[in-house]
């Protein structure tokens, strides 16, 4: 599993620290690291950057996993130079930037867009295959989530859109109800597609999520 | 007063719907000549609801101009752009006003159509749709809530009889058909040999099929079909006819053609009547009809 990320565009980055002209990176040794969009390589290229643009980078770090409670150490034992910054720029997913703001009273401003949660499936090729709904169907669904990999998140079967195992939005994509159909064909199960799911509940878990773990 | 749609399914006289596609804007005058052209000559006309996913005039805006001027509206409603509280509160409006038809679709995705960072909402799906509206004909809304005045209405849905794979195709028919669909339109069908086979299965269920025609307007548009429109197939005799049209001939030819292929269809029974697409062409519809030697 890992929370894919993609780089703004630099333009957008540079409009973004607009006002600031001391600059903090922190990357992400765990998601952005293996996507390469905030490892070592990319937060010093984004440092070198940075510099041309005739910002200070008064440091850089890249967290083992900035998504967890060892965050706060790693803040706290740079904080010399996070201090001397007037902002942090993530390179980490997300919940990274999320993680960081609430440790650090300043402005942390992602430098990634955070796409989806994925697997690799191919060297280098992620794929969505969980949309976190709350209700899995996966049990019925030969293991493909018709919510993730349907276009439209249909539950009762392909749309008319579907063509020749595709999907009507794009010839490269999968039409998942197909995939769905041959698995269960397959394992001798088709007769859960005859099965009828009502309207979801779009509030199993009400936004915003949370969870208390006892 | 005309009979209902539903009475005309009922009555077992081949039945002939077409299309009327609501306009960009607030120019009217289109639209209300094509429901004027055709509402006497059709058994109902059904009104798009944002055709691939383009934003339009509103289905029931056209469906209302219909019910005005006399004729039979069919209520294309999609769950591309409205959840199940929206799709709910249409469907209330609808039934005050006098229509009592509802085509009940997925609706194209929205990044196909003009309006691609739209939401696109898919709440419900049509199978759901289907089985909202019997539940508020039942005098619940989907809440479970009493409904203080119900609807009641002749709901129709759509199938590609030429998808392929086609298994669970037939498996979202079947279950649109317990979900309460009584009749159904089909996606364009162009070889009539593959679709009696799809009549001979489609048979076993109670509903009324019409088979969907879509004019050919030259050689391009077929193979563009073909290659693009998923579940439609042209066969090449047909491409071959259009294109050997003199210049100038091809929509003639066209016509000719869905109007031999209805012919055909009636003259064998083979469905129970034909829902007659002429996008952007509704003009013709007549002469199409004409030609299938359903009018004078």
């Amino acid at each position: 599993m890992k929370s894919i990320t993609k780089q703004k565009p630099f333009k957008e980055i540079e409009q973004q620290l607009g006002g600031f002209d001391r600059v903090y990176i922190a990357g992400c040794g765990t998601c952005t690291t293996m996507t390469k969009t905030g490892g070592k390589e990319e937060v010093l290229a984004m440092g070198k950057r940075l510099q041309e643009l005739g910002k200070l980078v008064t440091g850089w770090i890249v967290i083992p996993t900035a998504c967890d409670e060892m965050t706060e150490v790693a803040i706290k034992e740079n904080n010399g130079a996070i201090q001397n910054a007037n902002c942090i720029l993530v390179m980490a997913c997300a919940l990274g930037v999320h993680k960081l703001s609430t440790y650090i009273n300043k402005p942390v401003i992602p430098a990634l867009d955070t796409l989806f949660i994925g697997v690799e499936d191919e060297p280098g090729h992620f794929q969505e295959v969980c949309a976190q709904c709350g209700q899995c169907v996966l049990g019925e669904t030969a293991g493909i989530c018709p919510l993730t990999a349907c276009h439209k998140g249909l539950l009762n079967g392909p749309c008319g859109g579907t063509n020749n195992g595709k999907c009507e939005v794009d010839k490269e994509k999968d039409c998942a109800w197909t995939l769905i159909y041959q698995r269960l064909k397959e394992q001798g199960r088709l007769d859960l597609m005859r099965k009828y799911y009502s309207p979801r509940d779009y509030n199993v878990a009400p936004r915003p999520r949370m969870t208390q773990i006892t | 007063m005309a009979p209902s749609f539903k009475e005309v399914l009922k009555s077992g006289k081949f039945v002939v719907t077409s299309e009327i596609g609501p306009p960009k804007g607030t120019n009217i005058e289109k639209m209300l000549h094509h429901i004027d052209l055709l509402k006497d000559k059709v058994d109902a006309l059904n009104v798009t609801d944002h055709q691939s996913s383009v934003m339009r005039f509103p289905s029931i805006g056209g469906c209302l101009a219909i019910k005005e001027r006399g004729g039979e509206p069919i209520l294309q409603m999609t769950c591309r752009d409205r959840n199940r509280l929206a799709l709910q509160a249409e469907l209330l409006f609808a039934y005050t006003r006098g229509i009592r038809n509802v085509l009940c679709l997925t609706g194209d995705a929205v990044v196909v159509g003009d309006h691609k960072a739209a939401k696109g909402v898919f709440d419900l799906d049509s199978t759901q749709l289907l089985r909202m509206i019997r539940q508020m004909e039942s005098g619940k809304d989907l809440g479970g809530n009493e409904l203080d005045g119900t609807v009641e209405f002749c709901a129709g849905a759509i199938v590609t009889p030429e998808a392929n794979p086609i298994e669970p195709q037939l498996m979202k028919f079947e279950k649109k058909v317990e979900a309460g669909a009584e009749f159904f339109q089909t996606q364009a069908i162009y070889d009539l040999d593959k679709f009696a086979k799809f009549m001979q299965y489609a048979r076993q269920f109670p509903v009324k099929i019409l088979a969907g025609i879509i004019l050919l307007v030259s050689a391009r548009m077929a193979k563009y079909m073909t290659e693009n429109v998923p579940g439609v197939f042209v066969p090449q005799n047909l491409i071959d006819e259009l294109a050997a049209a003199p210049k100038g001939e091809a929509l003639n030819k066209g016509i000719e053609i869905a109007g031999r292929m209805i012919a055909t269809i009636k003259k064998e029974a083979m469905c129970d009547g034909v829902h007659v697409m002429a996008i952007g062409k509704e003009e013709v519809v007549p002469d199409i009809l004409k030609a299938a030697g359903l009018a004078a």
